[in-house]
């Protein structure tokens, strides 16, 4: 039987986008598995009494060393900010390419704790920064200098020590460009440099707690447990600047949703399951509801997420029970028809993860498919015909040429560039200043804009000639047959209405680093965790790949 | 120094804020971070081509000819823009010529994507400097200066046909040589050493 892939139209809404969760092939977890075998070690270890000072961490195979150094300061409480216009971070943190001299650390050192007005050179390949969490950090040092574990229930209520506030790469402030590094096999897979900066960054802060944990009190001090360290991750903090990246690389984000896609496909038109794979299933599937249930937010808008999730899960667990037999042909495609039939995004999307689990066979593969050569992509083919343009927007558009733009909601908002940090933000077009500058970000009324100018133009125009007079859409056009190749490469959806939820972007794209407790503070920024329930690096030689679904918090 | 995607973001921005729209100014980063690589200077004249763009006239070309003449300098990258869109029409014309574009260093990179589309080299001269534009991969010049162009007289345009650089003789002199690493084949080999059979009429 072959089951057709799902309807871009289906999953390329941002209700759905946003009901994502991490899965098999999320970057993080791929991180873990092409890293297990390279050597891991502190190479430098060089704080104060305070935990103030440099440490250097690396992996190394063969000729390949990457290093992170790191960078603790000491700041005040009131410098303490999430927010990108911070200027002071309680650590610093960089990816270098090889072991680093005395005279890199000696540059580094003046510019890492700088961030954004550091500069970098081509040998470094990551840049972050991240704050303690106050909220338990002291706890943790106060505990072990006292000798013994922390309060384990104030622990998984914050589920980290440290969170990042922005993790920098490919080319930004003088960071290698990716066609420096895009041909080493160790990372294929996207953004793998950046989950190895926040993996070592973890050990990095349990190192830290321990040692200041020691020096408060040599006598008494014991070092925190290694399954309380498993269960914590790295928190991170994420606004606006990660909404447009998935508009603004199409074919990166066409490959992730197509793996994601096409690992559901093969998993529904498995025949038969064997046990060995179903019982994995449903082993992940139950040991997943103390993630969920342990899952804390604020914002009520997650709240009734997270409480409609749970109520689905509890549906389906009974579902499995009472009425349905695995033995029974295509097993995975019925309960997948049935969670569409029955359950929120949220929870269909939750079992599409949890159903990868036991495939690697199918999944695998598709790591190394999720990166992209959009280079390759962007000359646009000028010698198509109108012809060709149409059919593409009536087929690959349709619900979006459908939106009626002279309607003040559906044109409300605008996408631009803050001056102050250089960072993406939205504002109200009819409220706020600036809609003269606003980015190339509002997808679907340029594409609408594109069809209607296209309306009256004969068939066999060139699409060079069209151009001639129509360079104002220039963008859209490329897009248009960018999205013809590239069927998952745009959200189909009005990325200026005014029902908008810009944190529906960033969970699509957090859930594929492989974050998980998202926390939205509001409809424009989250909080989450990476690595939360994460073997440790001197574990990484044989681990449970289904780490995730172990933790204890 | 500067990171390449540093320098297609800025270029693209600064293009955008000088007047292109979006999809122009989207050509502008990726044609100034192709120049950079090369080794072109391709920051130096696109500020300085920013900066008068808006307080000097410039010609807009649409459709380019065979022969293309203002007494207005060109824009380069407008008539980059036409020649990059209208290419796969052009070569048919094997030669065009130009004359008055204003800062060609900004005009070569849409020659140099043209070469790739089309599949054919392309011979550029401006004055007395060549620029051989061989499918995107590189750039060979007699052409060295860092410095800002602001100004082209005449400008020819070449589609060069796919052929060798070298002639018959030679290339059988250096297919003889290789022929040495050959194995003659005795009967049993030739029966033996390959998959099919020696005559496969089924």
């Amino acid at each position: 039987m072959e089951v057709e892939l799902r309807d871009p139209k289906v999953v390329m809404k941002l209700s759905r986008l946003g009901s994502f969760h991490q899965s098999k092939l999320s970057f993080l977890r791929s991180f873990l598995k092409e890293f297990k075998d390279w050597k891991y070690n502190r190479d430098l270890f060089d704080l104060d009494e305070n935990g103030y000072g440099k440490a250097v961490y690396s992996f190394k195979k063969n000729n390949r060393t990457y290093s992170l150094v790191c960078f603790s300061n000491k700041i005040n409480d009131e410098e303490r900010s999430d927010r990108v216009i911070a200027t002071k971070w309680d650590a610093a943190f960089v990816l270098h390419d090889g072991i680093p001299t005395k005279k890199d650390l000696e540059r580094l050192s003046y510019n890492v704790p700088k961030q954004e007005i550091g500069r970098l050179s081509y040998k470094e390949l990551t840049l972050s920064r991240a704050n303690r969490s106050v909220r338990i950090f002291d706890h943790v040092v106060e505990s072990l200098s006292n000798g013994r574990q922390p309060d384990k229930k104030k622990i998984s209520k914050v589920g980290y020590l440290y969170r990042t506030t922005a993790v920098y790469g490919s080319g930004k402030f003088g960071l290698a460009d990716r066609f420096r590094i895009k041909n080493r096999e160790e990372i294929y897979g996207p953004f793998r440099l950046e989950m190895m900066l926040v993996y070592l960054v973890r050990q990095f802060t349990f190192d830290q707690v321990n040692y200041i944990a020691k020096h408060k009190n040599p006598r008494k001090a014991v070092e925190l447990d290694n399954e309380i360290c498993r269960n914590l991750g790295i928190g991170n903090s994420t606004g606006l600047g990660m909404a447009p990246f998935v508009i603004n690389h199409p074919t990166l984000l066409n490959n992730w949703i197509l793996a994601r896609e096409t690992a559901l496909k093969k998993i529904r038109e498995i025949k038969l399951v064997k046990k060995i794979d179903l019982d994995l299933f449903q082993n992940c599937l139950n040991k997943s509801l103390k993630n969920v249930t342990s899952w804390n937010t604020e914002s009520e808008f997650q709240q009734k997420k997270i409480k409609k999730l749970i109520s689905d899960l509890y549906q389906f667990i009974d579902f499995l029970e009472k009425d349905f037999n695995f033995k029974k042909e295509y097993p995975f495609n019925e309960i997948y028809l049935w969670c569409e039939n029955n359950l929120g995004y949220e929870c269909t999307e939750y079992i599409v993860s949890i159903m990868m689990e036991p495939y690697d066979v199918i999944v695998n593969p598709l790591v190394n498919q999720m990166s992209s050569e959009e280079e390759k992509h962007f000359t646009i083919p000028t010698n198509r015909k109108i012809s060709d343009l149409r059919s593409i927007l009536e087929d690959k558009y349709s619900d979006i040429i459908k939106i009626d733009f002279s309607k003040k909601e559906n044109n409300q908002n605008f996408w631009f560039i803050s001056k102050n940090k250089e960072e993406p933000r939205i504002a109200n077009r009819y409220l706020d200043n600036g809609s003269d500058l606003e980015q190339p970000l509002a997808i679907a009324r340029d594409v609408k804009k594109l069809y209607d100018r296209i309306l009256n133009q004969k068939n066999t125009l060139t699409i060079g000639n069209f151009l001639i007079e129509n360079n104002d859409l220039r963008h859209s056009v490329r897009r248009a047959f960018i999205t013809e190749k590239f069927p998952y490469a745009e959200i189909q959806d009005n990325t200026i209405g005014s029902n908008l939820m810009p944190i529906d972007m960033l969970r699509l794209k957090l859930s594929f680093f492989g974050a998980i407790k998202f926390d939205p503070r509001s409809d424009k920024w989250l909080r989450i965790n990476m690595f939360q329930g994460a073997p440790l690096p001197n574990e990484l030689k044989s681990f449970n790949d289904h780490w995730v679904y172990n933790s204890l918090n | 120094m500067k990171a390449l995607s540093e320098i297609d973001t800025t270029a693209k921005r600064a293009s955008r804020a000088a007047g292109f729209p979006w999809g122009i100014a989207e050509e502008i980063g990726k044609n100034i971070r192709l120049l950079e690589m090369f080794g072109l200077p391709g920051i130096k004249n696109l500020n300085q081509y920013l900066k008068i763009y808006k307080n000097q006239k410039f010609q807009n070309i649409s459709l380019i000819a065979k022969s293309n003449i203002s007494k207005i300098p060109y824009c380069p990258i407008i008539a980059g823009v036409s020649f990059l869109d209208q290419v796969t029409i052009m070569e048919e014309l094997d030669e065009i010529n130009f004359e008055n574009v204003s800062f060609p260093i900004l005009f070569m990179p849409f020659l140099s994507r043209a070469s790739e589309i089309i599949g054919k080299k392309i011979l550029l001269k401006i004055d007395n400097k060549e620029f051989l534009f061989n499918f995107n991969q590189s750039i060979y010049s007699n052409y060295s200066s860092k410095e800002i162009w602001e100004k082209s007289n005449k400008i020819n345009i070449q589609f060069l046909e796919n052929k060798n650089l070298f002639n018959e003789n030679e290339w059988q002199e250096l297919y003889k040589l290789s022929e040495k690493i050959f194995v003659e084949e005795t009967e049993e080999l030739k029966l033996k050493g390959a998959g099919a059979g020696t005559i496969d009429n089924d």
